[in-house]
């Protein structure tokens, strides 16, 4: 007889292992972060790479939502007189939500994607098992100098991010929706809080640290070839984009309590 | 006696439910140049690993001047990492850095040697392998597969180390490209005065650089000898190896 729970029981458990190898890889990650030897030459080479040229990809995301933004909320609003309250809206959408929840999946995109196949293919190719024999640490060379330029390069991304969509909102509103400027920036800081900020920019760091750690996870342990470096990409853009957007609710609740 | 300077006892792995490796014994003496000879999936490249720490042996132990390594705390092993030199099978070398940088991987980044002394001893080194200077700012891809292995052989020795591996260093080599690199090995470990541990299944290769040959087979350790006795061993599975028959104790696996 087939039990029909089999199954489900041997998925759970493949879960939980899976759960329980990301949890021992991001603590012996964590842990290289935090001591010696540090690289600093690595480290300042990935935030070129993954702070710095995100740039044009997340401005032009930003300009074009910011823009967006503006023009449904003026729809919306004039459906109950609200339209005055465009800059108040966008300004808040896109500080809490919309910069770093878009900022952090393009660079799901770019970055974890691109973190998986670099390491996946030195994987394969057994160059990390050579950095090993030349007694260097894999973890403290390659995902160190990642984990902490993500972490740390996402929250100033996104904070270009919140003033460039900011100003793709009030581009569209002084143009085709005829805001005074003025006013309209007047309006935008009033209404702005600083926790709204601060709340986008933690989550910001968190999702920059699960873009590096999801990459890094999936190339390192990336194994046959060509395929397998495939693999553990795509694998690294979905896994990060879900645990982005389970992250960000998670987040978002406990700042609404 | 003194003790080798590595030694393997009882070494057992198994991979996928496979016993690949089911009690390998082998020691090496200082200055001994040692080939593992064995066919394709016999567990050759394995054995290193778990010698290098990249692998995990379910059993046994590998002694490095009588201490065991795979029972030591991670600094300590990382440290012992400085008495080896490992040559990889596909080369392995790093294709985001220069050549020089690869070949001064270690005395940048794990010695704190400053760049400029790493260079000029990296290209020092270069000089050995008879690689010309004026490829250490090209990156590894741009260079020939023969061109590669002198690079990695750079890389392998130059932290003077005390055990050198060779994964085949010879596979996918021209006889005459093939033959230079096994000349150039010879010529560095009795330079360094160090040990060598070869893997290879190309006869030539293995009758220039060993010592001693011994057979892995089946896990184990079927015969060992030294080099000038393998065409009269005694013992069929080598005879059938150097003689490279299909018929025999030995059913190639394809
Ligand atoms: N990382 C691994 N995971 C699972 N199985 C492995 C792994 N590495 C090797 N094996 C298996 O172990 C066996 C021995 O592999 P190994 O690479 O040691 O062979 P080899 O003797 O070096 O062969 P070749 O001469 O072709 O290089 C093979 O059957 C291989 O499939
Ligand atoms: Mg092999």
């Amino acid at each position: 007889m087939i039990n029909p729970f089999a199954p489900i029981g041997r998925a759970v458990l493949a879960i939980l292992a899976e759960i329980g190898r990301f949890s021992g890889f991001i603590s012996r990650a964590v842990t290289a972060c935090f001591t010696p030897p540090v690289f600093a030459g690595q480290f300042g080479r990935q935030c070129l790479q993954i702070g710095y040229f995100s740039l044009p990809v997340i401005g032009l995301t930003a300009v074009f939502i910011g823009a967006a933004l503006a023009l449904n909320i003026y729809v919306g609003g004039s459906r109950f007189n609200a339209e005055q309250f465009v800059p108040n809206i966008v300004v808040l959408g896109i500080t809490r939500e919309l910069g770093p929840v878009l900022a952090g999946l393009m660079l799901a995109g770019r970055v974890s994607a691109g973190i998986a196949a670099e390491i996946g293919t030195m994987r394969v190719t057994e160059q990390i098992d050579a950095m090993t024999t030349l007694s260097t640490d894999p973890f403290k060379f390659l995902i160190a100098p990642r984990l902490l330029a993500a972490t740390l390069t996402l929250p100033v991304l996104v904070l270009v991010a919140d003033i460039i969509g900011v100003m793709g909102g009030y581009a569209v509103a002084t143009s085709t929706l005829d805001f005074n400027g003025a006013t309209y920036l007047r309006n935008t800081f009033q209404f702005m809080e600083a926790e709204d900020v601060i709340l986008g920019l933690i989550k910001a760091a968190v999702f920059g640290f699960i873009i590096a750690a999801v990459g890094a996870y999936q190339g390192f342990n990336s194994k046959g070839g060509a395929l397998g470096v495939g693999r553990a990409t795509t694998n690294a853009v979905v896994g990060s984009i879900v645990l982005i957007l389970a992250v960000n609710y998670l987040i978002t609740a406990f700042f609404v309590e | 006696m003194s003790t080798p300077k590595l030694q393997l006892k009882g070494i057992k792995k198994k991979l996928r439910g496979r016993q690949v490796l089911d009690g390998v014994d082998l020691s090496v003496d200082k200055g001994q140049s040692l080939v593992i000879i064995g066919g394709s999936g016999s567990g050759k490249s394995v054995t290193l690993k778990c010698v290098l720490g990249l692998m995990k042996p379910d059993a046994g132990q590998v002694l490095v001047d009588g201490a065991d390594v795979t029972r030591m705390p991670e600094p300590v092993r990382a440290r012992n990492m400085r008495k080896f030199g490992m040559l990889f099978q596909g080369g392995a070398l790093f294709d985001s850095l220069s050549i020089w940088e690869n070949i001064a991987f270690r005395l940048i980044y794990a010695d704190g040697v400053s760049r400029k002394d790493a260079r000029e001893r990296a290209i020092e080194t270069m000089r050995k392998v008879r690689l010309a200077p004026e490829f250490a700012e090209v990156r590894p891809i741009e260079l020939s597969g023969g061109m590669q292995k002198r690079a990695s052989l750079a890389r392998a020795i130059i932290a003077k180390p005390d055990i050198i591996f060779f994964d085949e260093p010879t596979t996918g080599l021209d006889p005459i490209t093939a033959d230079a690199i096994n000349d150039l090995i010879v010529e560095q470990t009795k330079e360094l005065g160090c040990a060598a541990v070869s893997i290879t299944h190309d006869m030539p290769s293995a009758r220039k650089i060993a010592d001693e040959v011994a057979m892995l087979y089946g896990g184990k350790i079927v015969w060992r000898g030294s080099a000038s006795s393998i065409d009269h061993s005694g013992n069929e599975m080598v005879d059938q190896f150097v003689a490279g028959r299909a018929e025999g104790p030995i059913q190639a696996v394809v």
